[in-house]
């Protein structure tokens, strides 16, 4: 095995370029190094102008999330050497505006997400005494969906979202539907609103690759499609039984 | 008062190609799954064709059968009936996405909602090979 291996980073300097180019660094090969550690090492040794967000080294924060040859990965968890012999790619995060470097404007992102209410929404003057007491089958229904890291993998997996920024996204939807089979919350109707609009679950054409970049294992494509028939079944019984609800 | 500027980079938008299809093989196989529909359609056509021409009498039927036997046709056909066959088989895999949880409450391995549908398929196909045979 080679002592080092060529990285090829994206380069966008909001000030002075036009359109992203890609530099070269070579830089160790390690067993035990990550992407995100080569990255490190660019920045600490070889030039410290390079930006790119990260935190906890340990796919938990969802901060380190790139495109590395192309595939959305959480760089703290991608092996360098399995990239060997090299060159590896490593660019931001597709379908979002690119602020520099590596770094993306994930704005899009965190409104869609506040517009599904991604917490609970008790309406009643219920006022617990004690902890809301929830049963092992209630909580399976859900905890899939609650793993998501908001690290937006998914939207880079996503060709829909990259041909139309309207779509709210398979992260913003899974956690609208973690919500929504939550025996807490009672904000159903309203996130449905949102949810069920044709740029909502509509737009989901089932590519599948959100589930398949997903580092938690969340499958936000199951929670579309199940939220698809959860929209049906609501249609058909509001259309049968229009004063059903009231 | 300190007055403060907002925060207003100058961002690069990028475009996605119009060949991103062929960026992944995901993708690919994704753009063939779609497109599949339209073979899917060629085929539902021609079953009506088909029976068009035998309701016309036998001799426009043995015109019908001497069109499909033209290279054109075989070939055509051929490659319709792959696209038939993906249809089908990423269909019932795609059957686990939306079906699993709301039978059952729980996450259960895909396979258990997709093989019964495979199955469903064979028997069907083999009864109507069987008919078609003259067996049954």
């Amino acid at each position: 095995m080679a002592d080092t291996i060529i990285m090829e980073v994206a380069r966008f300097h909001p000030e002075h370029d036009t359109e992203p180019s890609y530099a070269s660094f070579e830089v160790p090969l390690r067993g035990d190094w990550m992407v995100l550690d080569a990255l490190n090492y660019i920045k600490d040794q070889l030039d410290g102008s390079l930006a790119f967000r990260w935190s906890c080294r340990m796919g938990i924060c969802g901060s380190c999330g790139m495109m590395v040859n192309n595939i959305p990965q959480l760089t703290c968890e991608t092996l360098l050497v399995n990239y060997a012999p090299g060159p590896v790619r490593v660019g931001p995060l597709a379908h979002f505006p690119i602020v520099k470097d590596l770094v993306v404007d994930l704005e899009d992102f965190l409104a869609k997400l506040q517009k599904v209410k991604p917490w609970i929404v008790r309406k009643d003057d219920f006022k617990p005494e004690r902890e809301f007491i929830q049963t092992p089958a209630q909580l399976d229904k859900f905890k899939q969906f609650s793993l998501c890291i908001n690290c937006t993998l998914c939207y880079a997996a996503c060709p829909v979202y990259g041909l139309d920024p309207n779509f709210l996204g398979p992260a913003a939807i899974a956690l609208g539907h973690r919500y929504n089979l939550d025996s807490r919350d009672q904000a159903a109707d309203d996130r449905h609103d949102v949810i069920s609009q044709h740029e909502g679950i509509w737009d989901c054409t089932v590519v599948g690759e959100c589930t398949t970049v997903c580092p938690k294992h969340v499958d936000p494509s199951l929670a579309i499609q199940q939220y698809k028939l959860t929209a049906t079944a609501d249609w058909f019984k509001s259309f049968l039984m229009p004063r059903g609800n009231k | 008062m300190p007055q403060y500027t907002q925060y207003q980079p100058k961002v690069y938008h990028p475009r996605m190609s119009a060949y991103w299809w062929l960026d992944h093989w995901h993708y690919l196989r994704y753009a063939l799954r779609e497109s599949s529909s339209f073979f899917v359609a060629y085929f539902a056509v021609l079953t009506l064709v088909q029976v068009a021409a035998l309701s016309a009498g036998p001799d426009h039927y043995a015109a019908f059968q001497s069109c499909l036997r033209s290279p054109f046709m075989i070939i055509l056909n051929a490659v319709a009936l792959a696209f038939l066959l993906l249809h089908a088989v990423t269909w019932f895999n795609l059957v686990p996405r939306v079906m699993v949880r709301q039978i059952t409450g729980r996450p259960l391995p895909d396979a258990i909602a997709s093989i019964p549908n495979f199955f469903v398929w064979f028997g069907a196909s083999f009864i109507v090979a069987l008919f078609i045979l003259g067996i049954i």
